[in-house]
């Protein structure tokens, strides 16, 4: 039987720095097409340079993602551009009843705990149960801000505290915002917290504090430097695999073919405003 | 009795104004001019004495760079203050800006200039995460009500699919 992921012996830099082929002209099949798998095991062995593996038992094995991904670093003095539009797709089918990792990874990447006013305390990510009203059956799948092309919170700031960055990320620049929260009314998918206590010993790299509202920022720190988002890379590492990121304008990202290939939806695309973040089996 | 306590007056007055023009150790209990935390370097990214009158200009062009266009460098960061500029406490790590030896608390004390900038920076350095998987949960023991489940469900089910 043919391994999956084999590195074939003409991929002489599978092994290495990571390969820096463009991948719509590296190793495609006869005829020259792109071929989905062939991108996606492309995209798989990119990745794969950055991966550790380590075999638990036959069968199991434990990858672990190295934080960087050479694929989309940019200089750290280049500005993001609309060339790039980032997104998320989350397989509910694949994210596992109960399971909290991506919750638990983002509070723990961006500082936002328990200051034990649950009703008021910020959330960036949550996990939704959802049941079918007419037979019973439930999933569940993580909710977070869903980085609107056409974001309501952003037509109805005031200050233009809230802001969309070229690259599709919808954020909040404090230094502007007045805490006024229009944008927590607005926002169709309760995505946005407003901070109501003093904080202290924020993480260096994602300031926040009382007065401001905040969101998921897609990890905006992680991505500019190559990253994964935490929660991505934290549902990886649990083995459920149920959230992928990338680039939804390069055809050939593992996450556009996806889009492409499968039915995936939008909550409320009814609305109109195109969400950077796709579901399937919802 | 009159005339000496004048001339005592008058050296104490003479001895301050030699140590504080000097530079020196201010006498105890005075104020004297600040001497904020040398950074790590050899020098500043910018002369010392521009440093002291703009950098708050620096910093807001950076912010804006930053916070707008993903431009992550270094040199006029905050991070950048702070991380170099750091001042270490008796435990061995950096302070706070509740400390009064802070660096960027050694003159706006003096100055008596609020920093709103720690409202939500942080003022001490700190390892980015390198891993997402930690064990402590945010909400545990938050338990959503069926109410609030139901109408989710509902709202959710709107969705085009
Ligand atoms: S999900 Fe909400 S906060 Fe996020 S971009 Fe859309 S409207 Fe704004
Ligand atoms: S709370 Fe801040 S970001 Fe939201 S609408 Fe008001 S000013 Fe804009």
């Amino acid at each position: 039987m043919r391994m999956k992921f084999e590195i074939p012996d003409d991929h002489a830099c599978a092994g290495g720095k990571g390969c820096d082929c463009e991948p719509s002209v590296a190793h495609v099949g006869a005829g020259g097409a792109v071929d989905p798998v062939e991108v996606g095991r492309r995209w798989f062995l990119k990745t794969a340079a950055a991966v550790a593996t380590t075999v638990l038992a036959p069968g199991v094995t434990l990858m672990t993602f190295a934080e960087v991904d050479a694929a989309h670093a940019k200089p750290a003095g280049e500005a993001v551009s609309s060339r790039r539009r980032w997104g998320l797709l989350i397989d509910a089918a694949k994210c596992k009843e109960g399971c909290t990792a991506c919750v638990t990874a983002c509070s723990n990447e961006n500082g936002w705990t328990s200051t034990g006013h649950p009703a008021t305390d910020a959330q960036w990510i949550r996990t939704l149960k959802v049941t079918s009203r007419s037979d019973g059956s439930t999933f569940q799948m993580p909710l977070m801000c869903q980085h609107c092309a056409n974001p309501p919170c952003v037509d109805v700031c005031p200050t233009g505290a809230s802001f969309q960055r070229a690259d599709g990320i919808v954020l909040v620049d404090r230094h502007i915002c007045i805490g006024c929260r229009y944008c927590m009314m607005a926002c169709p998918y309760k995505a946005r917290s407003f901070v109501h206590e003093p904080l202290q010993d924020q993480k260096p790299y994602a300031p926040r504090g009382k007065g401001c509202v905040e969101s998921c920022t897609m990890c905006v720190h992680r991505v500019d430097a190559g990253g994964t988002p935490a929660c991505v890379e934290a549902c990886a590492k649990t083995g459920n695999v149920a959230m992928i990121f990338g680039d939804l304008n390069d055809k050939t990202s593992e996450i556009a073919m996806r889009v492409a290939t499968y039915r995936t939806t939008r909550v409320r695309a009814d609305l109109g405003t195109d969400p950077g973040v796709h579901y399937q089996n919802i | 009795m009159l005339r000496m306590r004048h001339w005592t007056r008058l050296v104490v007055a003479v001895a301050l104004l030699a140590v504080v023009g000097s530079g020196l150790v201010p006498a105890p209990g005075m104020a004297g001019p600040p001497q904020p935390a040398k950074g790590r370097g050899d020098k500043c990214v910018e002369p010392t004495d521009w440093m002291r009158r703009f950098h708050m200009t620096v910093l807001k062009h950076q912010r804006d760079d930053t916070v707008h266009l993903g431009i992550r460098t270094e040199k006029h960061s905050l991070k950048g203050c702070i991380d170099c500029h750091q001042v270490k406490g008796e435990d061995g790590k950096p302070v706070t800006v509740s400390d009064s030896r802070h660096f960027c608390r050694t003159c706006h004390d003096y100055a008596a200039v609020h920093v709103d900038c720690f409202d939500c920076h942080a003022s001490r350095p700190g390892e980015a995460t390198k891993t997402g998987g930690a064990t402590d949960s945010p909400h545990a023991g938050i338990a959503v009500g069926p109410s609030d489940v139901t109408a989710l469900n509902r709202y959710l089910e709107g969705s085009g699919r």
